[in-house]
């Protein structure tokens, strides 16, 4: 079409002049100006043509060298994980979540904090995660949260690879190997919530900056041994305080079926400022503040079952944990007489001696390749809570146990996507029957190498 | 200095006490290469699979029994092209043990060794789970364990010089019986080539290019996803064009499926060993592929 304007332009340039001309010399300038369109014509086709057959050639040279590019991209060394270095993978999480309480679990001083507990729709942590070989000595992996204005580094360690005789340093800031689920994100657990023990005691997990020194035993059965010196969790000013931890895991196949993990850890941390919340004896919240020493005692067990050790179309997993908490330091609440409460005018300070404990115990059985349903149980003892006598009539120990069931059931297209539905009966705050409904999802995008055992 | 002698002494009682030739630990990822390990090695390694016949290796949990196994190897026998990714890296990094890094001589992938079938010019997820390097069940083409072969004995002698002649002998003798086997599988075969058939999941490809047999379709969706009625329909149609003589699976998948198009169609479904031990008769790799050979010709009849 681009010839369009040529030819009226020539035909402009024949016509103007010739109003007045003869009849034949019209016929002849006609004939002319036909010839002189067909030559234009099949000039341009011409060009066409050559155009078109060099796009063709430029497209096949282009076809071959990216077919060589391909080549030589599989003909280069394969790098673990799918062909990235660093694996990068996102984890994208939300949820609709429906509660009457708060999440408050009485006759306990929270320690960290939880996430996911906004009500309604709301997009749960996006987790991107970086791991990879450094060189042959080392390997570093980086978990980084994501949610609203706020980026959470999770994770950032850096663990030898090339120590040998089963020793594995890690340094950085990472998930403490004390009990079972708290070495999990999120996205790795088989339910919406974390249980009640660590909620109450521990926190969403136990993460802290420091060291970690694992070491396998040489032994036919499992046989893990670790040692962890740190900074101490989150918990308000750690500066210059301390946190040790030990662990030792075991474990073993009964046959080709059975497989199990059992573990014992003791994690002390001293806490400064650790912010918390009690229900007065005005029936008012008051604002806490512990300085002192936390120990804790976890045991944990699991148990998986698979046919033959086949856990593609049904599997089972037991999974139980029990937690004590021993904390002895001073306790301050903050003057909350404005609201009514007891914590007098300039707020108190005394000492603070708790000893309590909780369990859970849950077992998730997959009866389809894509199907999984689950059940909770969670129990908490408020135990022993002594307070200073500047505490009388202020503070006091509950009467009550906390406890929750949750029922969950989860669909898998794929080992990429996650749909969850559960229910939980939430009885963990005093005077409070709460029927929780969650549905999530938990999608992965990226190579998301495996998960512990 | 009586302390230095006493410890002196026990040392050298210990390393007394130890056996001249320490036997290998290897830890195979799959029945065939630890089949393969023994051919090679003999006596000279201590074998264990990391898996069994009735397990899909797609799927493994990095289970204590098999972390506190990895602890102790010298060296690993894996397939590569991400067929263990979802559990091997792990088993590497929490064992503890420098020598069966990826990278380092104790870390053997015999995908490194052969041409993969079914190399994807574009990998993503919405494939199902394709893997970049390509199909990975490289073990059912014979021509690909004898290469294996070569290259495990190369790298055993590499490990253990001292018992370099050792390996490269078994490794010949091993190479000629394979060599005879293969020949008589070809002539045994013959009356499979050009046969039609559908597999569960892609995993019978390799095989059916060597005895040019033709895979129609497969059960799976896409690969790793199970199949659904849909898709199922979906192949029944497609094998009412296109007729089919079998249908195969493997002792870790679902007979379902297979079963269902067996009721469908009237081809048969057939349980073929995937691997070395599936059935008590494949004790050894060639015992194995005897076996796959005989159960192919039974469906035919």
């Amino acid at each position: 079409m681009r010839h369009k304007p040529l030819i009226m332009a020539l035909a402009l340039a024949l016509a103007a002049p010739g109003a007045a001309l003869a009849a034949t010399e019209i016929d002849q300038l006609r004939a002319e100006f036909e010839r002189k369109l067909k030559e234009v014509q099949a000039g341009y086709e011409a060009r066409l043509k050559d155009l078109e057959g060099r796009l063709a050639r430029n497209e096949s040279t282009a076809r071959e060298a990216a077919e060589g590019a391909r080549q030589a991209r599989e003909a280069a060394p394969k790098s673990a994980g799918g062909g990235f270095n660093p694996e990068i993978s996102l984890i994208l999480q939300g949820r609709y979540f429906s509660a009457d309480g708060d999440g408050h679990i009485t006759g306990f001083l929270p320690a960290g904090h939880a996430h996911g507990r906004e009500k309604g729709f709301s997009v749960d942590h996006t987790e991107l995660t970086l791991g990879a070989s450094i060189d042959p000595y080392f390997r570093g992996y980086a978990n980084f949260a994501f949610v609203d204005d706020e980026v959470e580094t999770e994770e950032a360690w850096v663990a030898s690879t090339a120590l040998g005789n089963g020793f594995t340093v890690k340094a950085g800031r990472y998930l403490s190997g004390i009990g079972y689920v708290n070495e999990q994100h999120p996205h790795a657990w088989d339910f919406a919530d974390q249980n009640l023990a660590y909620s109450a005691m521990l926190g969403e997990h136990y993460a802290q900056d420091g060291l970690q020194l694992k070491w396998v035993a040489p032994t036919p059965m499992f046989l893990e041994f670790g040692l962890e010196a740190a900074q101490g969790a989150d918990w308000g000013d750690r500066n210059g305080l301390g946190s040790k931890a030990a662990f030792v895991h075991v474990g073993d196949d009964v046959g080709a079926s059975h497989a199990w993990r059992a573990g014992l850890s003791y994690l002390r941390v001293k806490a400064k400022g650790r912010e918390g919340h009690w229900d007065d004896d005005n029936d008012v919240e008051a604002e806490t503040e512990f300085d002192g020493t936390s120990k804790f005692w976890i045991a944990d067990f699991v148990w998986k079952w698979a046919p033959e050790g086949n856990p593609k179309y049904r599997n089972f997993k037991f999974q139980a944990e029990y937690v004590r908490r021993k904390e002895d330091g001073d306790l301050t609440c903050a003057d909350n007489t404005a609201d009514g409460g007891a914590c007098v005018v300039g707020g108190i300070t005394d000492a603070y001696d708790a000893r309590q404990s909780g369990w859970y115990a849950q077992g998730v059985y997959q009866f389809h390749p894509q199907w999984r349903v689950g059940y909770r149980y969670d129990r908490l003892d408020v135990g022993s809570v002594d307070f200073g006598p500047a505490f009388a009539g202020v503070l006091s120990k509950p009467d009550f146990t906390p406890k929750r069931q949750s029922l969950m059931l989860d669909y898998n297209p794929s080992e990429f996507s996650r749909l969850r539905l559960q229910f939980a009966r939430d009885e963990a705050e005093q005077g409070l029957k709460d029927n929780q409904i969650t549905l999530q999802y938990i999608h992965s995008l990226g190579p998301h190498g495996a998960h512990k055992f | 200095m009586r302390i230095v002698s006493t410890l002196a002494s026990l040392g050298l009682a210990l390393g007394l006490a130890a056996p001249v030739h320490a036997a290998l630990e290897v830890l195979a990822c799959e029945p065939e290469w630890a089949a393969l390990v023994r051919e090679i090695a003999g006596d000279r390694a201590r074998v264990a699979s990391a898996t069994t016949p009735s397990q899909d290796p797609h799927r493994i949990e990095a289970r204590p029994s098999l972390i506190a196994r990895a602890r102790n190897a010298d060296l690993l026998v894996c397939t590569g092209a991400e067929l263990e990714a979802g559990w091997l890296p792990l088993l590497q990094r929490e064992s503890g043990n420098a020598r069966i890094q990826p990278g380092s001589a104790g870390h053997f992938e015999a995908a490194d060794f052969v041409e993969l079938m079914d190399k994807s010019q574009r990998v993503d997820r919405d494939m199902g789970d394709v893997h970049a390097a390509g199909n990975p069940h490289i073990h059912l083409d014979p021509d690909n364990v004898a290469r294996v072969a070569d290259a495990l004995a190369t790298r055993l002698a590499r490990l253990d010089a001292a018992n370099a002649a050792h390996y490269a002998a078994r490794n010949r003798d091993f190479q000629n019986r394979w060599r005879e086997a293969m020949q008589g599988w070809r002539v045994a075969a013959a009356p499979l080539k050009g046969v039609p058939l559908a597999t569960h999941h892609k995993d019978w490809v390799y095989l059916a290019r060597w005895l040019g047999m033709r895979v129609e379709t497969t059960l799976e969706p896409k690969p790793g996803i199970e199949p659904s009625a849909a898709h199922l329909a979906e192949v029944l149609r497609r094998t009412r064009e296109r007729p089919i003589r079998m249908i195969v699976y493997t002792n870790y998948q679902s007979p379902r499926p297979s079963r269902w198009l067996e009721e469908k169609t009237g081809a048969p479904a057939v349980r073929l060993p995937y691997t070395v031990g599936a059935t008590p008769r494949a004790t050894d790799l060639i015992t194995w592929m005897d076996e796959v050979v005989d159960t192919l010709l039974a469906a035919l009849k």
